[in-house]
């Protein structure tokens, strides 16, 4: 079948061969009205919860499966070749967790993770601002401390499981003199006095996702939320985004993994001229060439997971290359499944204009692929600065 | 409360063919699933289990294969699984099955109930249900859509073609499961890592110590004399036109008939 070898584990194999059935019988089969109708897909994660998949990633101590990056990624890649709205609206739930495993106390940890782990509770991740998106540094939410507690109040935007989840990681400045360095982040449960959610909005792509505004007026969060240390919080967002983007990157591949996977049997049975359109060289060609872009993006994101698990500590560069690439990646090969399928592809009925509406954001969130160019290029000037 | 479900594992097609010597079916080469019945049986027997508590032993009669079957419903979430295998049990109708399958579930002890799938996709016979309850003596309710633990009886909500009866029975009982109970939840990774290592026991001939002549081919009544696919004889025809068109011809035709 040419399939390459990945060096896949069982452990792993067994975790794909269980999201793909899921997929398959879940997924598939509500994803058009989930994006239609923009329904969150709170039935999926309760379901997924059952099958110990919300906890994958969490360590066996706070109750979690403990598959390493590789499993997790893989796992964030087969759900998406069905719908990325659906698998973002999981892998936010690892976004939102992240800080807390990156720099949680062992109390915030226990706390915390056993009931993500569980599924019982939902995670979220709170750093964009409508005036801080590339540029994070420049958030303006402000937490001043007052006794034993911070008092939060400022503006969160267009985040991910926003009002769907229950405990969230939101970065604020205590200390604006600091500039990036005097952000830190807190964990802020949802039912907080003085918080509440802004509007739902309304998105080309990832329908079934949630995301919303996070609205901080006076709320008082226990000194005790606080994510490691004050000035910690820029940092721990930029560790938490090299985890989390090859994450980004396997939507990438897995979407254009499941585009692929719909041109292909498509262009097998749809006759013109006679033929079916595979017989067409021109348009055989523009399969291979899907399909090469798929395993590249592929290839270049399970290079980032074995990185991050063989514990390299400066994942930046191959973390933001995966993410640009696979992102891209999937942005081209979808458009061109739309191609293959012709005016079909342009109609509802068929999943591939969902698949391109939805590719879209890949090289949006998470930072946008510019920005991922730069985090290279800038890894580049300090790699050859003794040069 | 300890649940019994017995599983069967089936072809997962319907391209099995047919040994012509023996008018038997051929599994061989063939992937296999649970009988999808038998899935509507263990998720009731989860969803009991998970408003009352208790244990769930799936028990399966077959070649050493079948352990896959079992392995999957461990998966599901079964928490113990009973191979039922013998060289000696081979070529069994439903009479010698059903005697073989009770002897198992009356090894196991404090069993308050034992469930089925209505019947299986590949004999259809609808038997073995109620065999083994016959040959354990306790009551019998098939085609159950529902069943409610009333203190020391069950009260079964059970299928009819004209509606539904409600039905108290005693424990320990037998009650077989229709479709239309349930859908199987998906299997959690946890339990499907353990059921890949679980270790599944196989009682055979010696374990079960049946009487030799009421198991197997021998102690089966029942001899198959011929099997075949009926000839299907249908009068077809393709309309054409546009589609107000074909519709009216359609009714047209279905009143000529005498359908509408």
């Amino acid at each position: 079948m040419g399939k390459i070898d990945w060096g896949i584990t069982e452990e792993q194999q067994e975790i794909v061969n269980l999201i793909d059935d899921f997929g398959k019988e879940r997924i598939v089969p509500v994803r058009a009205e989930l994006d239609e109708k923009g329904i969150f897909p709170a039935d999926i994660l309760k379901e997924l919860a059952q099958m110990d998949l919300m906890g994958l990633y969490i360590s066996e101590e706070y109750g979690g499966f403990g598959t390493d990056h590789m499993g997790f990624t893989l796992a964030i890649e087969t759900m998406s070749k069905y719908c990325i709205g659906v698998s973002v609206s999981y892998a936010a739930n690892a976004l939102g967790a992240d800080p807390i495993i990156l720099g949680g106390s062992e109390e915030q940890k226990k706390k915390y993770l056993s009931p993500l782990a569980t599924g019982e509770k939902w995670a979220a991740f709170g750093l964009t601002e409508a005036n801080a998106g590339s540029d994070a540094g420049g958030i303006a939410t402000t937490a001043v401390k007052k006794g034993d507690k911070y008092v939060l109040n400022g503006t969160k935007q267009w985040i991910t499981n926003g009002g769907e989840a229950d405990i969230y990681t939101v970065f604020a400045v205590t200390n604006k003199a600091k500039g990036a360095r005097g952000v830190s982040c807190f964990i802020v449960e949802k039912d907080t006095p003085g918080f509440s959610f802004g509007k739902k909005e309304d998105k080309l792509g990832i329908r079934a996702s949630c995301t919303r505004e996070l609205v901080f007026e006076d709320c008082e969060v226990p000194a005790e939320n606080l994510v490691g240390r004050e000035g910690m919080g820029f940092l721990l967002a930029m560790r938490t985004f090299d985890v989390s983007r090859p994450g980004i990157a396997a939507q990438g591949v897995g979407l254009a993994q499941g585009a692929l996977d719909e041109a292909v049997k498509y262009a097998k049975v749809r006759k013109q001229f006679n033929k079916p359109i595979i017989a067409n060289q021109g348009l055989l060609w523009m399969l291979a060439e899907m399909s090469t872009k798929v395993e590249t993006a592929r290839a270049i994101t399970y290079a980032a997971c074995r990185t991050l698990d063989a514990g390299v500590k400066d994942v930046s560069k191959i973390s933001a290359m995966c993410k640009y690439y696979a992102g891209d990646v999937a942005m081209s090969v979808t458009t061109d499944a739309v191609q293959v399928f012709g005016g079909y592809g342009f109609m509802k009925e068929y999943p591939v204009e969902k698949m391109m509406r939805d590719a879209k954001i890949l090289q949006i969130y998470e930072g946008t692929n510019q920005i991922q160019r730069d985090i290279v290029g800038n890894s580049l000037i300090k790699e050859y600065a003794s040069i | 409360m300890n649940i019994v479900v017995c599983i069967k594992q089936v072809p997962d097609s319907d391209k099995v063919t047919i040994d012509r010597e023996t008018n038997r079916l051929n599994r061989a080469g063939v992937p296999s699933i649970i009988n999808p019945f038998d899935e509507n049986a263990l998720e009731m027997a989860l969803q009991l289990k998970d408003e009352h508590g208790g244990k769930i032993i799936v028990v399966s009669m077959g070649p050493p294969q079948a352990e896959e079957a079992l392995r999957t419903a461990l998966a599901h979430g079964a928490d113990e699984a009973i191979l039922v295998s013998d060289r000696k049990f081979g070529g069994a109708d439903t009479w010698a099955t059903s005697y073989t399958i009770s002897l198992a579930i009356k090894k196991i002890e404090d069993v308050d109930l034992v469930l089925f799938g209505k019947q299986a996709i590949d004999g259809d016979t609808a038997q073995v249900g109620p065999g083994v309850a016959h040959f354990l003596d306790i009551p019998m309710i098939t085609y159950a859509k529902g069943v409610e633990v009333t203190g020391d009886t069950f009260k079964i909500d059970k299928v009819t073609e004209d509606g539904y009866e409600i039905w108290d029975v005693d424990k320990p009982a037998a009650v077989t499961v229709v479709k239309e109970a349930n859908e199987l939840r998906m299997p959690s990774l946890k339990k499907k890592m353990a059921a890949k290592k679980a270790e599944i026991p196989c009682w055979g001939f010696d374990e079960l110590n049946p009487i030799e002549e009421n198991i197997g081919l021998a102690g089966s009544p029942t001899k198959v004399s011929k099997i075949f696919a009926p000839p299907v004889k249908l009068n077809k025809e393709i309309l054409s036109g546009e589609p107000s068109e074909m519709i009216a011809e359609l009714i047209h035709k279905l009143k000529e008939q005498h359908v509408l």
